[in-house]
């Protein structure tokens, strides 16, 4: 699915600082029935946002956020279990662009990167010291440039912090131009075709 | 410098490597079922495309099916939609697909080893972070996302950064009562659910070795839940027994030396860590330290010996103690059990329910427990009539029910309801992972059976 471009995001933030929020808290598995990609944002989160009834959860920090935050922050290995892509849709469906925590598991992070939802590792003191400033001004904003490859705290009560991280030039390049590595990888078909023919690719004869 | 086992395959499927540390990788296998499948399906279609190698992508439905009455349609049309999706898109693109109606149909990652699908020295991928079980064969296996599914369907390939590699050994002999689950579980709790991430791991010692297929698949399952998407095994003897005459192995007899099989042993015999190979991380345990395990919180990494008592956590374990309604300092023998699951890609093949069976034979299920036996494929289920075991679990007061996922995650019917205590041979205990609100404990398939038959959290070792 085409994403759009991303380069620099101001923005005000939702923090879950909780640790290890495995994909299952991300989007329970029975809203994984559907067959499409849209609508996800509905069930992101869905059982920290609602209770088993239908009703709001009391206290649900997405629910006290600010609606038009385009940065989620959360705790150390975000995205742990499960492989479902439609943790990182319905991420970007609730209107997010950005992911910052300490640590990624690999595979939200591969499917985060695929969906033009940038995931941006912090070291664990730059998460600590969002979070807490958080806390003392609910409206800090997160300045994001991917460009710079650079995150930094603006909020008007405590002076700013910034910091560098990574990502590869391949994936800044996608992100940067809305491309995803199916559109490079449908350009290789000569060289995968070249690679069968390789006698010793041939070794194991599987009957299939 | 000698190469690892992972080095060896990752590098004879390598199309070409680009700039920045990726790689361009031919997968041999691509194995699909119903959840993570149609949406890239229907990209495919979108951009005008069809599968590019059909013959080596093969189709399952597990994760949504009801576990009774397969042979009806399925009631529940939200599951049967996506199930009858995956059937025309098979069709569409000439996929083969494993149906219920199928006497191959099963779970995934139990269907294709028993199909002869998965063998030594392969790259295989799945829209499931399961995917590592295929490993146990000696082959790079791992889970990927929607969009990689696409990517695989539409070129065979990825684009995928090589990982670190790491090596597990686990030298000495296992306790009595100490199996495969247990292994892997122990692991975890020393590493814990971020350990291994950014890894590929390979499982070496003693412990490894003299282990069946059916439990090296039950350790590889598990490598995700301490991060690692590759979870392997060096093949050996075992492994060419377990493959062969297998209907998508090589044809011919181990001891025809013109046969495919005996050609490809001889390929499969390389696959081995050099002795000087070397790896970013190495890690050893004693077999003789480990127990049975019993997990307490809501990840897989919260897990203690079942003599145990509930360690002290930080804020996050609390947090999942909390929903568990457990304390620190609390012993985990003797509570209170409501469900037992035996099944999932982790635990429903045939040793699962040999081990199950022959502990709870001539005893009783305990009459407030439900349990959900389910085998994890056709094949399974048809073992467990052909040996007998039915006989024993329902002289015990058990039910076998029909393959698929079931309570592992509870896409079915098969929900264990909010604030129950389910003990359970699956993989992930993560808050709702089994329906809303249920508390999950993962365990072998012994200590499930010993719950089963007690009603609450028993040593296997003590009845």
């Amino acid at each position: 699915m085409p994403f759009e471009k991303l380069n620099k995001i101001k923005s005000r933030v939702v923090c879950v600082p909780d640790e290890n929020i495995d994909t299952d808290q991300i989007i329970p598995a029975r809203y994984l029935k559907a067959t499409t990609r849209e609508g996800f944002g509905e069930a992101m989160f869905r059982d920290w946002r609602y209770n088993t009834d239908g009703s709001p959860k009391n206290g649900n920090v997405f629910a006290s956020s600010p609606k038009d935050s385009a940065i989620l922050v959360g705790g150390h290995n975000f995205g742990c279990g499960s492989s479902r892509e439609h943790a990182a849709w319905a991420i970007s469906d609730y209107g997010f662009r950005v992911v910052v925590s300490s640590f990624f598991a690999d595979i939200f992070n591969h499917n985060a990167l695929n969906n033009g939802l940038l995931p941006v590792m912090v070291s664990r003191d730059f998460l600590a010291r969002i979070f807490a400033v958080h806390k003392a001004d609910p409206d800090m904003e997160l300045s994001v440039d991917l460009t710079e490859r650079t995150i930094e705290i603006v909020s008007d009560k405590v002076p700013s912090a910034k910091e560098s991280f990574p990502i590869s030039d391949y994936k800044r390049h996608c992100l940067l131009n809305g491309l995803q590595d199916i559109d490079y990888l449908l350009s290789t078909r000569k060289l995968t075709e070249e690679f069968e023919r390789r006698p010793e690719n041939n070794m194991v004869k599987a009957r299939i | 410098m000698g190469k690892t086992l992972f080095d060896k395959i990752w590098d004879s499927h390598v199309v070409q490597k680009l700039d920045d540390g990726f790689y361009q990788l031919y997968i041999d296998r691509h194995l699909v079922h119903e959840v993570t499948s149609p949406q890239a399906f229907a990209n495919l279609k979108e951009r005008g495309l069809k599968v590019f190698r059909p013959n080596k992508t093969f189709a399952t439905c597990d994760h949504n099916i009801p576990t009774l009455n397969q042979e009806k349609p399925i009631a529940d049309a939200s599951s049967r939609i996506p199930v009858d999706v995956l059937g025309s898109n098979c069709r569409e693109n000439g996929v083969r697909f494993f149906n219920m109606r199928n006497p191959g149909h099963g779970i995934v990652h139990v269907f294709a080893p028993e199909q002869g699908i998965t063998l030594p020295g392969l790259t295989m991928v799945c829209g499931d972070s399961h995917t590592a079980t295929h490993g146990a064969f000696g082959t790079i296996a791992f889970g990927i996302g929607t969009s990689e599914v696409e990517e695989v369907l539409a070129t065979q390939t990825l684009l995928q950064e090589r990982p670190l590699k790491m090596r597990i050994t686990v030298n000495g002999k296992l306790n009595d009562f100490v199996t495969p689950k247990d292994v892997i579980l122990y692991i975890i709790s020393k590493l814990g659910t971020s350990g291994g991430t950014g890894y590929s791991v390979e499982y070496a010692g003693d412990v490894f070795r003299s282990m069946s297929m059916e439990g090296r698949m039950t350790v590889c399952n598990m490598s995700i839940e301490m991060g690692a998407r590759f979870g392997m095994v060096a093949p050996d003897d075992i492994t060419f027994s377990y493959v062969e005459g297998r209907p998508f192995a090589p044809a011919g007899l181990l001891k025809d030396p013109e046969s495919d099989i005996s050609s490809a042993v001889k390929v499969w015999k390389e696959l081995y860590s050099d002795s000087d190979a070397v790896f970013d991380r190495e890690v050893e345990f004693d077999a003789s330290d480990i127990e049975p395990m019993v997990t307490y919180g809501t990840d897989p990494g919260k897990a203690v010996a079942i003599t145990g008592v509930i360690p002290e956590c930080d804020e996050s374990g609390r947090e999942g103690l909390k929903y568990m309604a457990f304390s620190e300092g609390e012993n985990m023998l003797g509570k209170k059990i409501d469900y037992v699951f035996l099944g999932s890609c982790t635990n429903g093949r045939i040793e699962d329910f040999r081990a199950f069976a022959s502990f709870v034979k001539g005893k009783k299920k305990a009459a407030d427990i439900t349990a959900w036996l389910v085998p994890g494929s056709v094949e399974v289920e048809k073992k467990i009539r052909e040996e007998g075991l039915d006989k024993i679990l329902e002289d015990a007061g058990f039910e076998i029910r029909q393959a698929g996922c079931s309570a592992c995650l509870a896409m079915n019917d098969d929900k264990i309801p909010a604030g129950k205590y389910s003990m359970t041979t699956s993989n992930r205990n993560f808050k709702g992972r089994q329906g809303q609100g249920a508390r999950s404990i993962l365990c072998s398939p012994l200590v499930a059976a010993a719950a089963a038959v007690t009603g609450v959290i028993t040593d296997p070792r003590s009845l």
